[in-house]
């Protein structure tokens, strides 16, 4: 059983290698040279402290919808939700942050809890809807991603703002934003959220691998059957698991209204946030730990893509071919599994 | 304003909004009635907008008129060979399905502005020059009445989405393939003592879903968007699926389920032109399609039971 753990770390490492592999091929492949691309990539993630930040300032949004994804898995709940969970969370905070005058000690955490309650309430109806009717989660949390991207656009053009395509921006007594960190980082938009972010991650280890709630929570999504039997109330944990992914993804959205942007612009499309947590939460295997260091290689990946084109001329979208062949290669863990065995029985 | 008007108004937008998401659905109902979940439908139909688009900007001048109807049957073609990679995963590699679709949709559209940027140095193409035309249909567009409403300046295409969700039923529960194709879905084990190649026919069924994804994506590209950018397919693969549960894993359920999202689509675009819903705010019409679609399924359709070895890889002498 102890080669079983040691399979659990190897198998998302392996995945990693492949995915990096595939995407120097391909860049042979029409014509690029594969190791400036890559040289372009770690520059433009970790070149200098500008870089840095930047990474630091994607990867904070990315452990807290990454958080959100894996949370609900854990209960057997695939909740692609968290996208519209990000913007409802991100359009409460705007509302907090520009709406009330208060001390920062107060202001600052009260938009940052309403926003993970702006995102727990848009993560309970699916839940709701899931324990009382036996709803398909994943139809319904389709559903009001659309939803709250549309009712947002509209707040924000009616109610938040005076027909503008952008909110003002909130008093600097609700901001993340630090001057001392953007000195730091050469003026990159890192914020005090990555904080947040890693209290958060902590939270859910400690809710799942340390308290009752997290064993119920577990339970019901490796049997409900089973867990009813034990006495628990699967309803209840279902709604529950829904809801405490919700605020994670809510969290989100806050990171990026009080910290990066400041504002809520009205949007045509979607953040991609929700769906990369979705990326973020299988690399990382659905642990606490785990989301944390996949955020910070999909973080890394993104910002550092950016510099792609103008360095080495490679598209940056070669970096999201990548992701899903990392994905691909983690979803296939049996075929890893089954290749490693094969080479330790050759070595015998 | 007399009713003929307004239904004349209303209908054909209604159907050429459907059209895309019909044919995606009825991909995804062979997929999952075969027993393999499949979210990729979006990545699916996001490959059949990119293939349709380039093929129809590269032979629109040696093909003419003829461009848009062989640029789909070349996206069918290409997307059912990239569905094998979900079909690989999903049924010989034992993944789990929708981590391997969520890889599906990751991978198209990446691949598709990646290889956009390649052949055309820009994050989009240029419009096409033949897409789809509205066209009153010879004969039936004189029917009095119903002629109007259904028959004058619209897209045969969509008449052709309806008669493959008939198909679609046909050989699922009249034909012995679609009795295999259920069955290796609810009991793969008791398929397969029976003789049935469970990895065979899910193959079949994911490829089959993969032609479909790629059919509704570049019909929705050479109707709707008619040019290939990052921005074409949002979500319209997530309605599809979203019309496959809806539509209780039944073809002409979810054609039903397609045309409903595609009659509320429409709204959204025409509404300013009915007097009813000209006052209402746009909003409202934005969100109706997906609140409705939540009341529907939280009120009068009830549970939804899915076929019941959908998502699990099926693992020879394991009980």
């Amino acid at each position: 059983m102890t080669s079983n753990k040691m399979f659990n770390i190897l198998v998302p490492v392996i995945s990693v290698l492949i995915g990096l592999l595939s995407g120097a091929v391909i860049m042979l492949g029409f014509g690029y040279n594969p190791i400036e691309g890559y040289a372009a990539l770690w520059e433009g993630a970790f070149g200098d402290m500008y870089f840095v930040g930047e990474t630091v300032r994607q990867v904070t949004p990315y452990i807290l919808t990454g958080l959100a994804v894996a949370f609900a898995f854990r209960t057997g709940l695939f909740n692609i939700g968290a996208e519209g969970q990000v913007i409802v969370g991100w359009l409460a905070a705007i509302w907090v942050g520009i709406t009330f005058d208060l001390p920062m000690y107060i202001h600052l955490p009260f938009a940052v809890i309403v926003a993970a309650l702006a995102g727990a309430i848009w993560g309970f109806i699916p839940g709701l809807l899931k324990a009382r009717l036996g709803v398909h989660e994943v139809i319904v949390t389709i559903m009001l991603n659309y939803v709250a991207l549309y009712s947002s656009n509209a707040l924000i053009r009616s109610v938040l703002s005076d027909n503008q395509d952008k909110t003002d921006k909130i008093a600097a007594t609700a901001s993340l934003s630090s001057e001392w960190l953007q000195n730091l980082t050469f003026f990159s938009r890192m914020h005090y959220g990555i904080l947040i972010a890693v209290f958060a991650a902590i939270i859910m280890w400690f809710l799942i691998e340390r308290t009752s709630i997290g064993y119920e929570l577990k339970s019901v999504g490796y049997n409900q059957h089973a867990s009813k039997y034990a006495g628990m109330n699967v309803q209840r944990n279902i709604i529950l698991a829904m809801v405490i992914s919700g605020a994670f993804a809510g969290l989100a959205g806050a990171m990026e209204g009080l910290g990066t942007y400041g504002n809520m612009s009205v949007s045509s499309g979607f953040t991609n946030l929700g769906f990369d947590g979705i990326a973020v939460a299988l690399l990382g295997a659905n642990t606490a730990i785990g989301v944390i260091l996949a955020a910070f290689l999909f973080g890394a990946l993104k910002v550092g893509a950016l510099n792609m084109p103008t360095e080495a001329g490679v598209p940056n979208e070669l970096v999201d071919i990548i992701i899903a062949l990392i994905i691909f290669f983690v979803a296939s863990s049996y075929i890893i599994r089954w290749v490693l065995l094969r080479l330790k029985k050759g070595e015998k | 304003m007399g009713v003929i008007e307004l239904l004349a108004q209303v209908i054909p937008p209604a159907l050429f909004f459907s059209a895309p998401l019909i044919f995606t659905a009825l991909g995804g109902v062979f997929s999952e009635r075969s027993g393999v979940v499949n979210i990729g439908l979006e990545g699916l139909m996001v490959m059949g907008a990119f293939v349709g688009i380039v093929f129809n900007l590269t032979f629109a001048d040696v093909l003419g008129p003829w461009t848009p109807w062989v640029s789909i049957l070349v996206a069918m073609v290409v997307s059912a060979i990239f569905s094998v990679i979900h079909a690989v995963a999903a049924v010989s590699f034992r993944a789990d399905q929708v981590v391997s679709g969520v890889a599906i949709n990751f991978l198209a559209l990446g691949l598709g502005i990646f290889l956009t940027k390649q052949f055309y140095g820009k994050g989009q193409t240029d419009m096409v020059t033949q897409p789809f035309y509205t066209t009153d249909i010879w004969f039936l567009s004189d029917i009095p009445f119903l002629g109007p409403i259904f028959f004058e300046g619209i897209y045969v295409i969509s008449y052709i989405s309806i008669i493959l969700a008939l198909v679609c039923w046909y050989i699922m529960y009249k034909t012995p393939f679609g009795l295999r194709l259920r069955a290796v879905g609810e009991h793969p084990m008791a398929a397969d003592t029976n003789g049935i190649s469970v990895t065979k026919m899910r193959y079949v069924a994911v490829i089959i879903s993969g032609a479909f994804g790629g059919l509704g994506g570049s019909v929705f590209a050479l109707t709707i968007a008619l040019n290939f950018s990052h921005a074409t397919i949002v979500g319209q693969g997530f309605m599809a699926l979203a019309a496959v549960i809806f539509g209780k894993w039944h073809p002409l359920g979810a054609m039903g389920a397609a045309l409903f999202f595609g009659f509320a689509q429409s709204l959204s675009v025409i509404g300013a032109g009915i007097p009813l819903l000209a006052d209402v705010p746009q909003v409202f019409l934005l969100i109706a399609p997906y609140v409705l679609t939540i009341l529907a399924l939280a009120g009068f359709i009830g549970r939804s039971e899915a076929p019941r070895a959908n998502g699990e890889p099926y693992i020879k002498g394991s009980r």
